[in-house]
């Protein structure tokens, strides 16, 4: 873990003339739900790959499979088949206890509940994920301090949950994706719960991280926010529908610039 | 990391139980009472046996004590003069120091009902009649001087050993030694002056009551001087009762012989006497009535005890389970942040210690505050060890492992997924 990124922006390649190193690469992954007789493939046999510093936007209609894909790409959930590898590790070789510290290390996660621990204060909370690490890096509360400060909750240190708004909430979930700059940013309706001016203000925190070169992965509804990312990937029952790249959405891009 | 996560797990722990004030006070009601009962327990059991023992000490282990009592008086007749002749024979003594078996020594001692002057002075201690043999048989202490001797028995020597509280009342600013006092009409030289060890039953230690004090002197000096007939004046009637021998105290030569001493002593008397005019005082049985009252109370509050740790204990897994179930989304949470089964299984499990923990400090306070209040309204000894709040403290935190394991391992092994479902 490097403090580096945070630090200094990577400006992504624009137009994907050399396509950056992989970070996520998934092939031919089924998830599969049995409900009594009847079995439900969430995801049938999706293969895709993320690459470093990539802004996705996934799309698709309700049960098309969006949280599943971010459950398996958040080592969260073990697909029933195929392989998924993160910055070159194959996911299925690791146990429990290792995923969960791969989780910790190398993934960020925003939900769409904010998903804060109520007994925790803003600090503990942006902490959380170093503390479950086996070594703390020197200077951690240093950076969350800087975390909590950058996305603008820096007077509220030791503030409770409950007595932030919801988009602050969401800030301090941010702060504690980034604690441990992670391989791989996972936003499942991030702004689902805003409102447009307040999800406006995050989406703008996301458009900065991008600059900055992290590798983010947004689900969402809304064709707005979608428009706001890089790209653009659109599930149907399970599997991948289209794929819309940067460079061919220009004016998306720019728009978001 | 290692103590400060642990520091960390416990501060957190108490955070979230705080969180519910009065349903974490409720839950460890259980434990408070068990842990209570516990440290109650061990010091009224350690108080009786305590006591057992002190009295054991006092009458000698090895020591057989038969006794004259007074027989219930046949009618009530209100004559003027009568002689009452009952209790212990010069007979029944010499049978048990010539024929029994497993005896070592027997000392008999005769009661003189004199009172006991020196100066203006005047008490009524238990003036005992007894041969040198008294103090080995009781294993008592001299303070200064020397006790009766053989001498003393044989020429009838008109000499005295006065117990400690007697020698303070009759000479509170000298040395008792040497000073004569007056028992009954004849006045006797004090030789000696005896650490006190009050009989058994006997709470009071004041000389001047009829019970308080005692002085010793030859069994021929008292059989000479005073005879066997004890006059008392009684609610203006004259009172006039003949005992031979007040005390046997019969010292058998080992512990294992008292049972056997024990019941020759019972059966002779049974078969001389035609009353029940004698009683057969055996310490040994004495600690095991103590060890009785010990094992009673032992399983009346070790029941009380394991019943409300039990309860308890289950009480604080029903609430640590439902507090699981109320938590799911913040184990999905923290589940997906990074921490590993272990760390869920710490963080829950030390809740419950905490929750346990804190019903054992607690408990140990009231469970001090009962042996005070028992020491004060029973009468009952207690004795507090200072391992015994430990001990059941640390039977609180057991309970707080046991039953916290369960809704632990439950939470542990939640679907990260499900989990982060759950409304
Ligand atoms: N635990 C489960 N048990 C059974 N079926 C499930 C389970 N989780 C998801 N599914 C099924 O998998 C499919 C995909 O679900 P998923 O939650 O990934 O959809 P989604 O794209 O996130 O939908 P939404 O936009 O409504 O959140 C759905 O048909 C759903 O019913
Ligand atoms: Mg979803």
């Amino acid at each position: 873990m490097s403090d580096s990124t945070l630090a200094s922006a990577k400006p992504q390649p624009a137009g994907g003339s050399a396509p950056s190193e992989p970070v996520a690469e998934l092939s031919d992954i089924t998830r599969m739900y049995r409900m009594g007789e009847e079995e439900v493939r969430a995801l049938d046999g999706f293969s895709f790959t993320f690459r470093k510093g990539e802004y996705w936007a996934i799309m698709g209609s309700s049960g098309s499979g969006k949280s599943t894909l971010l459950n398996i790409l958040g080592c969260v959930d073990r697909p029933s088949s195929g392989s998924y590898r993160v910055r070159g590790q194959e996911v299925a070789e690791l146990d429990d206890d290792e995923l969960s510290t791969f989780r910790g290390a190398e993934l960020g996660f925003i939900f769409q509940s904010y998903n804060l621990i109520p007994q925790l204060d803003v600090l503990e909370n942006i902490l959380m994920p170093v503390m479950y690490q086996d070594e703390v890096p020197e200077g951690i509360e240093d950076r969350a301090l800087e975390l909590a400060k950058r996305v603008g909750l820096g007077e509220r240190l030791h503030h409770r949950p409950m007595q932030l708004s919801g988009g602050q909430q969401q800030r301090v979930a941010i702060a504690r994706s980034l604690i441990n700059d992670p391989a791989l940013i996972l936003a499942d309706e991030a702004t689902g719960n805003l409102d447009s001016k307040t999800a406006d203000e995050i989406l703008e925190l996301f458009d900065e991280l991008h600059a900055e070169g992290k590798t983010i992965l947004l689900v969402t509804h809304e064709a707005e926010v979608g428009r706001r990312a890089e790209n653009i990937l659109r599930l149907k029952d399970g599997n991948i529908e289209t794929v819309e790249r940067g460079a061919e959405r220009t004016g998306a891009v720019a728009d978001a610039q | 990391m290692r103590s400060s996560s642990l520091a960390r797990a416990v501060r957190l722990g108490v955070s979230s139980l705080l969180l519910h004030k009065l349903r974490s006070f409720l839950t460890t009601l259980g434990v408070l009472f068990g842990v209570a009962s516990v440290i109650a327990m061990l010091a009224v059991g350690e108080g009786a046996s305590a006591e057992a023992q002190d009295q054991i000490r006092r009458l000698g282990s090895r020591n057989v004590i038969l006794r004259s009592v007074k027989p219930p008086q046949v009618g009530d007749e209100d004559a003027e003069t009568r002689v009452l002749s009952y209790g212990l024979t010069r007979d029944d003594f010499e049978r048990i120091s010539e024929t029994f078996p497993g005896i070592e020594q027997s000392v008999p001692v005769l009661q003189t009902p004199a009172e006991v002057r020196s100066g203006q002075l005047l008490c009524r201690p238990r003036v005992l009649c007894t041969p040198h043999l008294f103090q080995s048989v009781t294993r008592r202490d001299l303070f200064s001087g020397r006790f009766l001797t053989e001498q003393d028995e044989a020429n009838r020597s008109l000499v005295c050993v006065l117990g400690y509280e007697v020698a303070r009342f009759l000479f509170p600013f000298d040395t008792a030694l040497g000073e004569r006092v007056k028992v009954g009409e004849h006045y006797l030289e004090v030789v000696g002056v005896l650490y006190s060890r009050m009989p058994v039953g006997s709470v009071t230690l004041d000389p001047s009551s009829e019970a308080g004090g005692e002085v010793f002197l030859p069994l021929s000096t008292g059989r000479a001087y005073f005879g066997e007939r004890q006059t008392q004046m009684r609610s203006g009637s004259m009172d006039i009762q003949e005992v031979q021998l007040h005390e046997i105290i019969v010292a058998a030569e080992r512990d294992i012989d008292v049972p056997v001493v024990a019941a020759a002593c019972r059966s002779m008397l049974k078969r001389e006497h035609d009353e029940k005019d004698y009683e057969v005082i055996v310490p040994l049985e004495l600690l095991a009535r103590a060890e009785e009252t010990k094992r009673i109370f032992n399983i009346v509050l070790g029941s009380i005890a394991g019943i409300s740790l039990l309860v308890g204990g289950i009480g604080i897994m029903n609430v640590m389970l439902a507090t699981v179930t109320e938590r799911t989304r913040e184990i999905g949470i923290r589940r997906a942040l990074g921490a590993k089964r272990k760390h869920i299984v710490t963080q829950f499990l030390v809740e419950t210690m905490v929750l346990s923990g804190a019903g054992g400090v607690v408990g140990v306070g009231v469970g001090l505050l009962i042996p005070w209040i028992v020491e004060r309204t029973a009468e009952l000894e207690t004795i507090v060890e200072p391992a015994a709040p430990i001990f059941a403290f640390g039977i609180s935190v057991l309970v707080g492992i046991v039953f916290g394991l369960y809704p632990a391992w439950r939470a542990a092994n939640m679907d990260p997924v499900e989990a982060l479902r759950h409304e």
